[in-house]
């Protein structure tokens, strides 16, 4: 059994289907990438999951338990945390109240304090500014606060959307390194990515979405060398 | 010395405008709508604590406790029934239903309590204090309601910035979408600030009864408006705003009154919304306004 099951599910917006009858598979410990164009559904499919949007049919399943009809709320309690595209930190908080917020559902203050800790050892950057005023924080460190925001809810599987959009390569090698980390620390993975590159070189395995459909998946190092891979996302 | 009084009572009914403008601010910032009808939970507020003290004949204070156990009820059940079905429609409609609540709670009023203006006994029992050797004047109502105000907006800022629900009514009011995936019940969230605006509004119906003792089902629309424009005037969806704008509306309205025209005051708090909202659009304290889907 799959950690993350995604089985058959159709999105509406209105009576444009955004997502077509999408399944996929994430296993504990793996980190598997999302990849598409603007406007593929990926990011659709990641508010799908955590219940910010829902589905018109299909299910989900997080440790085999069916989360399909789950409030959004109540998904990070359960070990799922999502880092939503465009970072989304809480602007006229500071980087330590964001932080806080990120162990909303937590009640240990001590193991909350060693979660803190950690963040600030993986992002030193945070823990220089953790008085500042997150709105103000360069897009780099904001889509950092938004990593450590969710790691502070100690997830056991966390999905990501286009943690590198906007950012310059040295950020975005950082954050690839970090989620290279994530993974090494045990933690299951989900990446959304446009860069399809950086996306699988840290993936295990890739599906790739067109217009709200799955049209290929694999390992990652054969969708490297997949033609059409290559072709649409690799710009060889 | 006239000036001293008119000040302090400009203070004074100035805190009662920010206790309501508090329930719109926050509602606002949290529900992105503008409730209407909370002018009329300030009305019903009065009308629960004269039932209570002079038809019931119970203390003053069980009295303004009932009224703000009602009214906080009563603003939850208004979301719950008239606003929450509509969470994912047009604010337009949400406006109109807003309309028809304050409608129905002052015909409600009216069906039991009838058109005449009941006499209020205030539910203040402080001597006015006399200072200056009488030149100066101040009455109980007045001294109570300000500090009643202080003691609530400094418990509400410890409240917002300094507790686990407060918080999560910060990060609701930013963005609904990642307030839920940090586990905020954003519904319960809310809720929460519909009973606090509420209860606040009973505070402020006791208090506004008190200091001006007539009740009748119209009592609360003027002072609700006054307090939206209070609200907008310290910048919608801002606390602090609300309190400031709250105060200092009270003090323009009550120097107009005094020193230019009592007929002119409601005018001239009208235009000077209007020159802060030309000048600075967002209000005095008011942030950019930037609404995510
Ligand atoms: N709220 C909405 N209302 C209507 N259509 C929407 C809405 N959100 C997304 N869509 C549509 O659904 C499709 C998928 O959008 P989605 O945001 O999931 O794409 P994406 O793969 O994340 O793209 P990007 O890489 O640009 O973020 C698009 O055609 C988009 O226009
Ligand atoms: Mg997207």
């Amino acid at each position: 059994m799959a950690m993350l099951e995604v089985r058959d599910i159709n999105v509406f917006f209105g009576v444009i289907q955004a997502i077509k009858n999408i399944s996929f598979d994430v296993n504990q410990g793996e980190v598997v990438a999302l990849i598409g164009a603007n406007g593929a559904g990926k990011t659709t499919t990641l508010h799908t999951i955590t219940g910010l949007l829902s589905a018109a049919s299909g299910n989900i399943y997080l440790d085999g338990k069916d989360i399909t009809k789950v409030p959004a709320h109540k998904i990070v309690g359960m070990g799922m945390a999502h880092v939503p595209e465009g970072r989304r930190v809480f602007a006229s908080l500071s980087v330590y109240d964001n932080l806080k917020m990120g162990a909303y559902t937590r009640k240990d203050k001590k193991e909350i304090a060693q979660s803190l800790e950690m963040v600030f050892t993986e992002f030193p950057r945070l823990k220089e500014r953790r008085n500042q005023v997150a709105g103000t924080l360069s897009g780099g460190e904001q889509q950092m606060l938004a990593m450590g925001r969710a790691l502070m809810s100690k997830p056991r599987i966390i999905l990501m959307d286009e943690p590198s959009m906007g950012l310059s390569p040295l950020y975005v090698d950082e954050i690839f390194k970090i989620i290279s980390r994530i993974k090494k620390d045990g933690t299951t993975v989900l990446l959304v990515e446009q860069n399809a590159n950086m996306a699988l070189s840290v993936a295990d395995r890739a599906y790739v979405l067109e217009t709200g459909k799955i049209i290929i998946e694999g390992n990652a190092n054969e969708l490297l060398n997949d033609e059409r891979v290559r072709k649409a996302y690799l710009g060889a | 010395m006239k000036f001293l009084s008119q000040l302090i009572s400009g203070i004074s009914l100035g805190s009662i405008y920010s206790l309501i403008a508090l329930g719109y601010t926050m509602v606002y910032g949290i529900a992105k709508m503008l409730n209407f009808a909370h002018g009329d939970v300030i009305m019903i507020g009065g009308y629960v604590v004269y039932t209570a003290c002079v038809t019931a004949g119970l203390p003053a204070a069980a009295g303004v406790l009932i009224a703000i156990v009602f009214c906080t009820v009563l603003g939850v059940a208004i979301e719950r029934f008239a606003y929450k079905p509509l969470r994912s429609a047009s604010s337009l409609a949400v406006l109109i239903t807003a309309i028809g609540v304050s409608y129905l709670l002052q015909n409600v009023a009216l069906l039991i309590f009838g058109s005449d203006t009941k006499s209020f006994s205030s539910v203040v029992s402080l001597e006015p204090v006399s200072l200056a050797d009488g030149a100066l004047v101040i009455s109980g109502e007045t001294i109570v309601t300000i500090i009643v105000s202080v003691i609530i907006m400094v418990a509400l800022i410890v409240f917002i910035n300094k507790t686990r629900p407060g918080k999560a009514m910060l990060a609701v009011s930013e963005d609904k979408g990642a307030a839920q995936l940090m586990g905020i019940n954003v519904n319960g969230t809310i809720a929460l600030t519909f009973a606090i605006g509420s209860g606040l509004a009973a505070v402020a119906g006791a208090l506004l009864c008190s200091a001006y003792p007539a009740l009748s089902p119209y009592t609360g629309a003027m002072p609700g408006i006054k307090a939206f424009v209070a609200a907008v005037f310290g910048g919608i969806g801002s606390i602090p705003g609300a309190m400031i704008g709250g105060i200092l509306l009270g003090i323009i309205e009550n120097l107009s009154k005094g020193y230019i025209s009592s007929q002119l005051s409601d005018p001239i708090v009208f235009a000077v919304l209007i020159i802060v909202l030309l000048v600075k659009p967002t209000g005095l304290m008011g942030k950019k306004i930037n609404e995510k889907v």
